[in-house]
């Protein structure tokens, strides 16, 4: 049988960035909403904020990441949360076992999974469509398996911090509002990334690639690398928040970093806000965890919450395909300017 | 050695099954270039229909499945034309999500109803030793069943018209929407026997194995991985491929720990997409 | 079209509602389980004055706690939470507790869905803390779930009793409020080693077959380590993934090893498996014991394949740990006995036997009842030392916590009791065979 087919008809170039006029408005916008969430703790004083707020934040550097491959290049990762994993895995190797400093061990998780993205890009990004899909998850898979059985990282039984270690932050609570600036430091860092590839030659270079790889390569993108860079750079953060992530969570397994699960709840995330904007993964990120603590905790849906979230993604996959950022870009034209 | 032969008939038993459900799998992509990620709960909700029904009626879990295999055929249509018609042109990734969330719906209301508990047919058709090797009479049976429903599924896309139709459709669907053949309903047809496939599988393996409503999850991911092996799109490739993976999971874990049977698994099937992403019998297209 | 767009509108208006809605919504959302006998006082008052007081009043006191409700742990946490929640209605019903300056003490519960796994722990714990007033908190099911579920509750100074939690390495992170109420990972099959020694010393090879997991990998290497020690031969040693269905492979490879016994397992699901293909493969083995799996009810369903089959566990209805035999060994007893507490179990959950994780459901809040009643006060310091200093016989057996810094809270007066499937007149039932003082038979050696 057939295998091969031709891809999705071309859209539109919907989501051009506006080089003229006022290019910036967007990315305050997004940035404007970012910092009002990192502050909205402050106000309201409650730690309870503050853990619902370093969820979505959590969730929008993911989104924003998983975005600039998404999104912008049109390469559907569904094993994202690898780089997630194996950051978290290294950096928390070096925090628990090798006593290095937090920062040293984000910025090796970083590191780690930029090169994994790297090594694997050159190989794997190849691969068109539902192949490349197929091929993420089959690395994801792989590494968690490999990572079960990797006894330096704890094998099955993976790591534990010492409860000490906060006190060299200030101690467990300090360590705590350290550990979520940190987090909001980070997100807004990842948007501004998100922003300037996009509206960058090189980002115009992966919007041409999502479009059309073919004719991008005949226009005279050089496919193969930039797609690698954009892989690169989309597994960069995943991995930095992964160290972040298990250092507030005082132990890492392996099924919990690895789950496939929370990859493929990134792609909606993303999907909801909007793929390929700016913005699109931050409304995303919020709405989609407001949904599922709702859900999660209300006295009607708690049942059957998951299916109730599979019903309203299957609302918004069949009607909604645009997210709501894309949708409200859509119907109100003049919105353009403001919702990147 | 003899535990080495023992494993292979073991693995050659099991493969036959694991081929079955990822026909369902392989089917649905070749028709329609849809990845089915609602594949695994459909295999356990087959589980759950043989469970159900050989405790509800004490019907012999075979005819059971036949049951099974009905339901399993109109869901699958269902589920086409709720989830998947409307994106079937859009890019992949709606149809990743449209089943992804078909996938969510199925689990969320099966752990409301049945709960995670693991749930067991109590069914057995003895055993069979010849020397060193024991084989399990419900094994034996599942692989006769899975060859019998390979058999039929060739049969029914070469021998009869719808069965043209399918294969006409996965060709160039426009083309064959041309020559007059009703396209949308040979793809809901389509998705239908996938599901069936999936609905079966997970009857066989209930015969034998235990289960959960999460159960279907490992059974998908081999489906993947067995519909890599026999290339995507290649029911009868899938076959084969299932025993391949079978009797890998038997060799294996003669010379080296079990638990990195994933690991060689999960790499192997990264590199036939890569090296071979027509599988290992496709011709180069 | 038009139409269509309307309807995604609003569907659209309604999602972001809801979202909004939801963080503050869900705040007081204290949640109601399956509450079998009454509903428990009104919403948590702010703790009052205690010592001014002169009038006796009522404080209610809110425990915390997150129930697998969804996802693989599904079965054994609503065992759990049912034997929580029996001691919870029994101790309001009696009227709660009263401490000595006249107050009362009533207690009410928060819980949430956990979905058996971690990604929501510490956010549903630091909600329960702070928003839901939990003065007390109790761990989910399993070492994974509690581990990070520990961390919040030491930041915040909650005392946090852990059930169905064994993982010896959570209490050896430096943590200060947490107390496990299980024998930990490290005792887990010890026992069954000892056991083996005593029925057959020639026995000399063991394999040790088990599900690669936190929990189980702990358990092994502890029970290993002891066999070694010990002088026996470990002829195989090797883990399974958690998703293992077919143990094919495995029993082949039993079958050339030949070891003359067999221990391990993970959890319900690969263990019932594991004992089940043996059994259909004709594994000539003659001691089996497997972890989680054999103790449980349900274990029974597996028929002739259950047969001999050994397994440790935390609390068994036989147990004869009584008021008595506290007595005897010069003790302090607290609380109800086990066959009071099989017939009140049984008849709040329509008949559902109570397996191991139901009694530590029910002993985890019952120390902590024992603790609020030594305190004389729900002051959580107070209540710790309580704990620290607690050392006595309950129906779930002794209690003793580590005070020591590196491990502190791990349990160390518990300990496991083996159980056997043998048959009774036709009948399967389990029969306690280990340790000596407390076996209801002898064990069936070698299985049958």
């Amino acid at each position: 049988m057939s295998e091969n087919k031709v891809a999705a008809p071309a859209k539109k170039l919907r989501f051009m960035p506006q080089l003229a006029g006022r290019p910036y408005l967007g990315l305050s916008l997004t940035l404007a909403v970012i910092v009002i969430m990192i502050l909205w703790p402050l106000v309201t004083g409650k730690d309870i904020t503050r853990e619902t707020v370093f969820t979505i934040l959590l969730s929008v550097t993911l989104a924003s990441s998983l975005n600039i491959l998404l999104g912008y290049t049109g390469y559907v990762s569904f094993g994202h949360v690898v780089f997630f994993g194996l950051g978290g895995y290294v950096g928390f190797y070096l925090l628990a076992i090798q006593g290095w400093s937090l920062w040293m061990a984000m910025l090796a998780g970083g590191l780690s999974s930029a090169l994994l993205a790297y090594l694997l890009g050159r190989a794997i990004l190849r691969l068109r469509g539902a192949y490349f899909a197929l091929a993420t998850i089959g690395i994801n898979e792989a590494m968690r398996a490999f990572i079960n059985n990797f006894k330096p990282f704890g094998g099955p039984i993976g790591m534990t911090l010492n409860f000490q270690v906060y006190r060299d932050y200030g101690g467990a609570s300090q360590a705590l509002w350290m550990v979520f600036y940190t987090m909001g430091a980070l997100t807004l860092l990842a948007v501004t990334v998100s922003f300037f590839v996009r509206t960058s030659k090189f980002g115009l270079g992966l919007l041409a690639i999502r479009e059309d790889e073919d004719a991008a390569e005949v226009m005279g993108v050089v496919a193969p690398k930039a797609k690698t860079w954009a892989y690169v750079l989309s597994a960069i953060f995943p991995g930095i928040i992964g160290v972040l992530f298990f250092f507030k969570n005082g132990s890492i397994e392996p099924a919990p970093a690895f789950r496939l699960h929370f990859s493929i709840e990134t792609i909606v995330m993303v999907m909801l806000g909007g793929q390929g904007t700016v913005l699109g993964p931050v409304v995303g990120s919020g709405l989609y965890q407001g949904i599922r603590g709702y859900l999660l905790t209300s006295a009607i849906f708690k049942n059957i919450q998951l299916a109730v979230a599979g019903g309203l993604l299957l609302l918004i996959v069949l009607f909604v395909p645009d997210g709501v950022i894309g949708w409200l870009r859509h119907r109100f034209p003049f919105l353009r300017r403001v919702l990147q | 050695m003899d535990f080495i032969l023992a494993s292979v008939i073991d693995g050659l038993l099991l493969g036959f099954v694991y081929g079955v459900a990822a026909m369902g799998l392989t089917l649905i992509w070749g028709v329609m270039n849809v990845i089915n990620l609602s594949h695994g709960p459909i295999i356990a909700l087959g589980m759950f229909g043989v469970y159900l029904i050989f405790g509800a009626f004490s019907l012999n879990p075979y005819v059971a499945i036949l049951i099974v295999a009905v339901l399993g055929l109109v869901l699958g249509v269902a589920i086409y034309y709720v989830a998947v018609q409307r994106v079937i042109n859009a890019p992949h990734l709606s149809t990743l999500l449209a089943t992804f969330s078909v996938n969510m719906i199925i689990i969320g209301l099966g752990t409301a109803i049945f709960s995670a508990s693991p749930r067991n047919v109590e069914f057995s058709l003895g055993s069979l030793t010849l020397g060193p090797i024991t084989l399990l009479g419900t094994r034996v049976v599942a692989a006769f069943a899975a060859m019998l429903v390979a058999g039929a599924l060739y049969l029914f896309l070469y021998r009869t018209r719808y069965g043209r139709y399918i294969r006409a459709v996965a060709n160039n669907r426009d083309a064959a929407e041309l020559m007059g053949v009703p396209s949308n309903r040979i793809l809901a047809l389509s998705f239908g026997l996938g599901t069936m496939l999936a609905a079966i599988a997970g009857g066989l393996i209930a015969t034998f194995f235990p289960f959960t409503i999460l159960a279907g999850g490992a059974y998908e991911l081999k489906s993947f991985v067995i519909g890599v092996l026999g290339g995507l799109g290649n029911p009868i490739g899938a076959l084969f491929g299932g025993l391949i993976l079978g009797v890998l999971e038997g060799i294996i874990p003669t010379f080296m720990p079990t638990t990195w049977v994933p690991v060689v698994e999960f790499l192997l099937f990264v590199l036939i997409l890569l090296v071979r992403p027509q599988g290992l019998f496709g011709a180069k297209s | 079209m038009n139409r269509k767009l309307l309807v995604i509108l609003m569907l659209l208006m309604v999602s972001l509602f809801v979202a909004c809605g939801g963080d503050d919504a869900a705040a007081p959302a204290a949640v109601d389980e399956p509450a079998p006998a009454e509903e428990s006082a009104a919403p948590a008052e702010e703790a009052a004055p205690e010592e001014a007081a002169p009038a006796p009043e009522t404080q209610t006191i809110v425990v915390g706690y997150t129930a697998s409700q969804t996802g693989s742990q599904n079965v054994s946490s609503t065992r759990q939470v049912n034997g929580l929640m029996l001691w919870m209605n029994q101790v309001n019903a009696a009227g709660g507790l009263e401490l000595s300056d006249g107050t009362k003490i009533m207690f009410d519960h928060v819980s949430y869905d956990d979905e058996s796994n971690t990604d929501r722990v510490q956010e549903l714990y630091t909600r329960m803390a702070t928003e839901d007033d939990a003065t007390f908190l109790i761990s989910p099911y399993s070492s994974g779930l509690t581990a990070a579920a520990a961390v919040i509750a030491e930041q915040y100074g909650k005392v946090m009793v852990t059930t169905g939690a064994a993982s010896d390495s959570t209490y050896q992170q430096g943590l200060t409020t947490v107390f496990q109420a299980y024998t930990p990972a490290s005792r887990y099959l010890t026992g069954a080693v000892d056991l083996l020694a005593q029925l057959d010393p020639t026995v000399k090879k063991l394999a040790f077959v088990y599900e690669n997991s936190k929990f189980s990998t702990d358990v092994v290497n502890a029970a290993k380590a002891y066999a070694e020690s010990l002088g026996y031969e470990v002829v195989l040693h090797e883990g399974y993934d958690p998703e293992t269905t077919d143990f094919g492979p495995f029993i082949n490879k039993l079958q050339d090893a030949a070891p003359d016994a067999i221990l391990g397992g993970g959890h319900f699901q690969d263990g019932s498996t594991f004992a089940r293909q043996i059994n259909e493969k004709n594994l000539e083995v003659n001691f089996l014991t497997l972890l989680v799996a054999p103790p449980e009810p349900d274990f029974a369903d597996l028929g002739d394949a259950a047969l001999g089959v050994i397994g440790p566990s935390q609390w068994e209805p036989q147990a004869a740990f009584t008021k008595a035999s506290a007595d005897e060994a010069g003790m302090e007893f607290y609380g109800i006995e086990s066959d009071q507490f099989v017939i009140d179990y049984e008849a709040a959950y329509d008949g559902e036997e109570p397996s191991y994780h139901s009694a530590g459901g029910y002993a985890a809040g019952l120390l902590l009842e024992k603790a609020i009643v030594d305190a004389d006060s729900t002051d959580p310091v107070k209540v710790a030392a309580a704990l620290d200093a607690m050392d006595l016989l309950t129906f779930f057996g002794h209690i003793k916590f580590d005070t020591t810094a590196e491990s502190h809270g791990l349990q160390i007066g518990h300990s496991m009791v083996y159980i056997q499937w043998q048959e009774d007149g036709g009948n399967l039932g389990k029969q306690v065979v280990w340790p000596a003082e407390g076996a209801t038979a002898d064990a069936l050696y070698p299985m049958p």
